[in-house]
């Protein structure tokens, strides 16, 4: 018998209101500096937003106290500075278009905010549970495909760009893609648990990587098919490379075969490059992004080669929030946030806000590694490499890793849907943590349980 | 399912990794070529809110900026129109600095060259206004009005310099521009003006003094036959050489006939100062050939011929041919064939006879001023080469006076004052009427002022042109407004 150290189990909260108070205070310190450079005087709003943006997460993080006292300390904190240093940004650029507080886009992204940490509070009262997820794996597949496919769909799907990934209802416009993400990580995680023994042993061995039985491949096939159709029809790279890239990472986890990633990335270079040799507007964003400075190229669209150098002008320090010209780079509030930041607040700057991504995904796999069903497990690692994926294929984008696509900065960029489906990713993921490290029930007390294969589930 | 976990936080580790790098790529390694790129619109924004330096002359600005209602806070200005048009150049938004100055001193007028570092951390230290550096021009504002008005109508340029320093006293091609059409804040207007002052046939925003296409120099180029000549030691003023109607070329059926159709003395023979008294061309064809090409080539190198000058724009280098043989030589010597010159350079060869031979570098920038208009660099005139030793250039000086005394360029006569030149009429395609040239110093006893005018297919008189009746009193009324009378 093992003896079993014990130390008491750490609960965080105390931590994550510090962490919170620090990360308020940064965002509030970079809205005075926005005024001050702007406008030369202390922003009248200071205290109100600052106020608000307190209330919000303080309201949050009681609510975890509450219902997840165990859940992540880092999560609540990173998501509230990176969403409140979005806001900041949305706002300096209203001031350089000479937007009214009441009329620009910060007060939209505020509400919307709002509305999303609402609906993330929403989801951690509602679902007690996660393993409760997977009752729905196949419902979670119909809303995630359906979503995927609503922009195609005549007079609902609106074309932004070349992209078609954008629908609009009225006056509002919506990515079903981010709401899309959630739930087929959902069904990726509740159809992979189940089906992993048959993926994981069938299959012999070549070259040292043992591969799948043909009748197995069946399933990458499909969801190659369906990121495929998203490249094709919807013309968006971004979106397919998530998707699939998602579904190829799921795969992996649940088998623990190094050949699927073989075999995903073979078919996705594959169909990558077909698409390349078929479609001509493929072909005008791989010019975009190879040959970003040739007068072909600029003709077709500048903004790539305009957040470039608002990058360079940025250099290592950056110019200050509100000193720079993000405002000279088309969305610059949206798809182009990365470069506005890079802009103003340098290098530097921009390492800090990517770390912050880093610790955020980091924490979401150190979730997935300490909860205990393979579910939990599967969705905890899926939605947080989703966001690592995402952060990719953004920066990636702006950067000239690869080809720009139309993807929004989760919390940082403006944007509803993102805003809605990132603040109810990281709920869930607050959720899967709160399992994970709250304490076994009575551990001690059981007298033995025949070693580690044995769970005790805490029934209700 | 820990370890492929695992192994997908350590891809996640290499996706940002990546990030850093790309992001590190674009704003460490890059950052200074993409700010440098011309359609940066951020460095074109950041130069205009600091205040552009001057082009001051005579400390009347002929360039400055003033502040404007709009987004790029400072317009440019020409307060004298198109007179300095060539010197100052245009500072567009649109188009970038560009045409004389402008562009060739951008770094000192935007503030942003090496030399103002120092002033421009102590003026970040002291709270100062940041503002680019002015310059004070060699130009005398006399000379160069005398010189527009004089081409009035006429296409060519005029450059005087000031013999014993090399300063540029003036410097006009025309047709010139107003510099304004293309500063100005309104793009719309900005980019017609562009756009017909590129399609103009006249070429204003060409500089015909320093640039454009290289003039063929005709006659003028005598003297620098003639400082052969002298050069050689096997001639003094006083030779006789032979001057017959028309010169027999070798190797060729064509001839190198006089214009006027005549020998230039009795016999045939002419000395070598009524020879460039009247402008003799088979006298000075003869005279190429028996010198050769090599000492021809040498001797215009001498005087500063195929050199590249910076003054501080870019001077197209005047040329020989570095092949002759001896028909092309006989031509070459009396400035056809294919010699090639700037006025610029003529006037260099002008100054340089006046100068005791010496040629000095020729410049544009007197002194350069902080914002506040201390002085922070000034020109040191300084010689370039010795064309020829100083007895051969009074001898030379003494040739050139008899020209204008009693010779071919009787129209640049001053009252009071001896004037030494020589005139130029240059063929440089069938069926046009010829450049008429002229070029000299005044006075040829204290040279105050070197000056060369070349105006194109004759001007106003067309095919009835020649130099000496074109092109002298242009050349006299600049050097009158020099030297004050």
């Amino acid at each position: 018998m093992t003896t079993v150290s014990s130390l008491p189990p750490r609960q965080g909260r105390n931590v994550e209101l510090s962490l919170l108070l620090l990360a308020v205070g940064i965002v509030v310190i970079a809205y005075l500096n926005v005024g001050l450079a702007t406008q030369g005087s202390f922003p009248p709003g200071l205290l109100a937003h600052g106020t608000g943006l307190l209330v919000i997460s303080l309201a949050f993080h009681m609510l975890l106290r509450w219902k997840a006292s165990f859940a992540d300390p880092l999560l609540l904190p990173i998501v509230t500075l990176l969403n409140g240093l979005g806001l900041v940004m949305i706002h300096r650029l209203d001031i350089a278009k000479g937007n009214d507080i009441a009329e620009g886009l910060a007060l939209k992204q505020l509400t919307w905010s709002a509305l999303a940490v609402a609906i993330a509070a929403g989801v951690l009262v509602a679902l007690r549970d996660h393993r409760a997820l997977r009752r729905y794996t196949f419902t979670a597949a119909a809303v995630g495909f359906g979503l995927l496919i609503l922009p195609l769909v005549p007079g609902l799907g609106r074309q932004v760009y070349g992209s078609r990934i954008w629908i609009g209802l009225g006056p509002f416009s919506f990515q079903p893609g981010e709401i899309a993400k959630i739930a087929l990580a959902v069904f990726f995680a509740g159809y992979l648990v189940q089906t992993r023994d048959v993926l994981s042993l069938a299959g012999r061995k070549v070259l040292g990587l043992t591969l799948p039985r043909a009748r197995d491949l069946g399933p990458i096939l499909v969801a190659w098919a369906a990121s495929l159709g998203v490249l094709i029809f919807e013309k968006d790279l971004g979106s397919s490379l998530l998707f699939f890239g998602l579904f190829v990472a799921m795969l992996y986890v649940a088998t623990e075969r190094r050949s699927w990633i073989a075999i995903g990335l073979i078919l996705f270079s594959g169909g990558a490059y077909l698409a390349f040799l078929l479609f001509g507007h493929v072909q005008q964003r791989v010019m975009l992004w190879l040959d970003t400075f040739s007068p072909a190229a600029l003709a077709i669209s500048d903004q790539l080669a305009r957040g470039l150098m608002g990058m360079a002008n940025g250099g290592l320090l950056g110019t200050g929030l509100g000193r720079g010209r993000p405002d000279l780079t088309y969305f610059a509030e949206s798809d182009f946030i990365i470069p506005s930041f890079g802009e103003e607040i340098g290098l530097f700057g921009l390492f800090g806000l990517l770390m912050l991504y880093v610790l955020l995904v980091e924490r979401g796999m150190r979730t997935a590694l300490g909860v205990r069903d393979g579910f939990g497990k599967l969705l905890a690692a899926g939605l947080s490499f989703s966001l690592a994926l995402q952060c990719f294929v953004v920066v990636g984008g702006v950067t000239r890793v690869i080809p720009l696509t139309g993807l929004t900065m989760p919390f940082l960029s403006y944007g509803g849907s993102s805003l809605l489906a990132n603040w109810s990713l990281v709920a869930l993921l607050l959720r899967i943590s709160d399992h994970a490290r709250r304490p076994l029930p009575e551990a001690g007390a059981e007298p033995d349980r025949g070693g580690q294969a044995t769970e005790v589930v805490r029934v209700r | 399912m820990n370890a492929p976990i695992r192994r997908l936080s350590a891809v996640v580790a290499l996706l940002f990794m990546t990030l850093l790098v790309s992001s590190t790529w674009i704003q460490f390694v890059q950052a200074k070529e993409l700010q440098e790129r011309p359609d940066n619109r951020r460095t074109l924004l950041a130069t205009y809110a600091r205040e552009r330096g001057q082009i001051l002359v005579d400390g009347t600005p002929v360039a400055r900026s003033v502040p404007s209602n709009d987004e790029l806070k400072w317009l440019r200005t020409y307060p004298q129109g198109e007179l300095y048009s060539h010197v100052t150049g245009y500072y567009s938004f649109i188009y970038g600095p560009g045409g004389g100055l402008e562009s060739a001193e951008n770094a000192l007028l935007s503030g942003q060259s090496d030399k103002l570092f120092y002033r421009r951390v102590s003026d970040m230290l002291t709270g100062h206004k940041q503002a680019g550096a002015s310059l004070e021009l060699t130009i005398d504002p006399k000379a160069q009005a005398a010189a527009s008005q004089a081409m009035q109508g006429q296409r060519g340029a005029v450059v005087a310099l000031d013999p014993t320093t090399g300063a540029i006293l003036a410097m006009v091609s025309n047709p010139g521009y107003d510099p304004e059409v293309l500063t100005s804040h309104d793009s719309k207007k900005v980019e017609k003006a562009w756009n017909s002052l590129n399609s103009d046939p006249t070429r204003p925003l060409v500089n015909r003094a320093i640039g454009g296409n290289l003039y063929p120099p005709g006659s003028v180029f005598k003297i620098v036959t003639a400082a052969e000549a002298l050069a050689s030691g096997k001639y003094t003023e006083e030779s006789v050489l032979p001057g017959p109607a028309t010169l027999d070329l070798p190797q060729t059926s064509a001839d190198l006939p006089n214009s006027n159709g005549l020998p230039c003395g009795p016999d045939n023979k002419v000395t070598l100062k009524r020879a460039l008294e009247i402008s003799c061309n088979t006298a000075f064809g003869w005279l190429g050939m028996e010198l050769g090409a090599e000492a021809f080539q040498a001797q215009s190198a001498k005087f500063g011929i195929g050199d590249s000058l910076q003054i501080p724009m870019r001077v197209t280098p005047s040329s020989v041919p570095k092949q002759l043989n001896d028909p092309q030589l006989a031509q070459s010597a009396i400035g056809q064939y294919d010699v090639r010159v700037t006025p610029l350079q003529v006037a260099m060869i002008s100054a340089a006879v006046a100068n005791n031979g010496v040629v000095m570098s020729p410049y544009l920038v007197e002194s350069v001023l902080s914002a506040d208009l201390d002085t922070i660099d000034e020109a040191e005139p300084s010689q370039m080469s010795q064309a020829v030793d100083a007895e051969q250039a009074s001898a030379l000086t003494r040739m050139m006076e008899a020209v204008v005394e009693t010779g071919t360029g009787k129209a640049a006569q001053i009252d009071g004052v001896s004037v030494a030149g020589k005139t130029g009429t240059a063929q440089h395609a069938v069926g046009k009427p010829p450049h008429a040239w002229f070029t000299g110093f005044a006075p040829a006893d204290d040279p105050q002022v070197a000056v060369a005018v070349v105006v194109e297919d004759g001007g106003n008189a067309g095919s009835e042109a020649a130099g000496g009746r074109v092109a002298a009193p242009i050349a006299k009324a600049v050097m009158e407004a020099v030297i004050g009378r």
